[in-house]
């Protein structure tokens, strides 16, 4: 397959968003990896297990395999298994293999995300899961969605830290002249594995995605700045304000746009992605315009990527690209997964 | 398991105005180029030819 980037094994994924994992077996494939997520009953925690039954491989996440209290009940012939993944049951006999378990994935529910751990469990530090707190904060009010795509996970980490594209593929919603015309800081963090891209928008037209939910009217000062911690968390923090009264925080709209990017299988990612806001909180008709707003922007990359892809996977071998000075940032992200990937690939050390 | 924030921190401006992009790495080396390819070869060839006085350009 053309255009793949390698996956990045011992790191954390967003699985789903919390209000999606819950007492209706959810699936969703993480770098290959067939997973079955669900909520106990006792005390909400989310479970994820390998998603193929040890018996004839049956997907656990697919009816009529249901749940019977905290246990799966297989669908095809009833092979049971605990929260851990121990089958506890088989039927007509009382004798449970040994080997009878599926593979159960660590968890961590951290600020309405429910990552799992991809790789050696030993390795899984729930500590080093990055944060996006203000998707559950108090004082800030998110709208969200997940779209998957068919296409290189590379693809969409390379759109999301060049964000010169939505001057033309997102004109009339985020997009302004401004955005592809300014130019770029980047600056990398090596061993945080986080590239961070800024773009300082001085006297910029203010888009309508912007416009028609602040309702400020006229020119603005726009900051983007990206933070990108490889492989999955991308955070833009977005500020607008009145032009020249960019610092003034009083007339300041933040904005938190949050994409999770989690590889689901070659050519294919999950594109979870987020809006929060700490302004105009209780006003329906704002959440409701950025839902809906977001969400043909991100179908826009959707379908973008998608097309990107197919017409990758129809040219020969070793095409050839052309990067400028607004890839500075796509170019290091490159990188570091590549890094990643190979460091999640190297024999497990002994952990001291 | 996160990696100790060493500070090892690469950074390239794009200079307001212009084509160029300036480069400063970890080590105080600093080298101006006009395309991004360029940058992060020299960029991650440190050591090599990056002199921390900043005449790595
Ligand atoms: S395949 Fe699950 S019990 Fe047979
Ligand atoms: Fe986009
Ligand atoms: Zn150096």
């Amino acid at each position: 397959m053309p255009h793949t980037t390698a996956f990045a094994r011992n790191q954390w994924y967003v699985a789903a968003h919390a209000h999606e994992v819950g007492r209706e077996l959810l699936g969703r494939t993480v770098l290959g990896e067939p997973l079955v997520l669900y909520r106990t009953e006792e005390d909400g925690t989310a479970v994820a297990l390998h998603d193929r039954c040890v018996h004839r491989r049956y997907p656990l996440s697919e009816a009529p395999t249901r749940l019977d209290g905290d246990r799966i009940v297989c669908g095809y012939h009833g092979f049971t298994y605990d929260t851990t993944g121990t089958c506890v049951y088989v039927p007509g006999q009382k004798r449970v293999p040994r080997t009878a378990r599926v593979a159960s994935y660590p968890v961590a529910e951290r600020d309405s995300l429910v990552w799992v751990w991809i790789g050696d469990p030993a390795l899984a530090d729930p500590d080093a899961v990055p944060r996006a707190r203000h998707l559950d904060s108090p004082g800030w009010v998110t709208v969200r969605g997940m779209e998957p795509i068919d296409c290189d996970y590379g693809l969409l980490v390379d759109n999301l830290l060049d964000l010169s594209h939505e001057t033309y593929l997102h004109g009339g919603y985020i997009g302004t002249p401004e955005v592809a015309e300014t130019p770029i800081t980047t600056e990398v963090d090596e061993d945080a594995g986080i590239v961070r891209v800024g773009r300082h928008m001085a006297d910029a037209e203010c888009p309508p995605f912007y416009a028609r939910s602040t309702g400020l009217a006229g020119r603005i000062s726009r900051r983007q700045d990206i933070e990108y911690h490889a492989p999955c968390l991308y955070l833009l923090h977005s500020r607008i304000a009145p032009a020249g009264a960019d610092g003034d925080d009083s007339r300041a709209f933040r904005t938190e746009i949050t994409y999770a990017i989690t590889p689901s299988a070659d050519g294919r990612v999950y594109d979870f992605w987020a809006v929060s806001r700490d302004w105009a909180t209780d006003d329906a008709e704002v959440t409701e315009f950025l839902r809906a707003n977001n969400h043909t922007v991100v179908m826009q990359d959707v379908d973008a990527l998608n097309l990107l892809q197919r017409s990758l996977g129809a040219e020969r071998a070793g095409y050839q690209e052309l990067s400028i000075n607004i890839d500075t940032g796509g170019l290091a992200a490159r990188r570091i997964l590549a890094r990643l990937a190979e460091e999640g690939d190297k024999p497990v050390e002994p952990v001291s | 398991m996160t990696a100790a924030r060493t500070g090892e921190v690469y950074r390239v401006d794009w200079l307001p105005g212009t084509d160029v992009l300036h480069g400063t790495c970890h080590c105080g080396a600093e080298h101006t180029a006009e395309d991004p390819v360029a940058m992060w070869a020299w960029m991650l060839a440190h050591p090599d030819g990056h002199d921390p006085r900043g005449n790595g350009s």
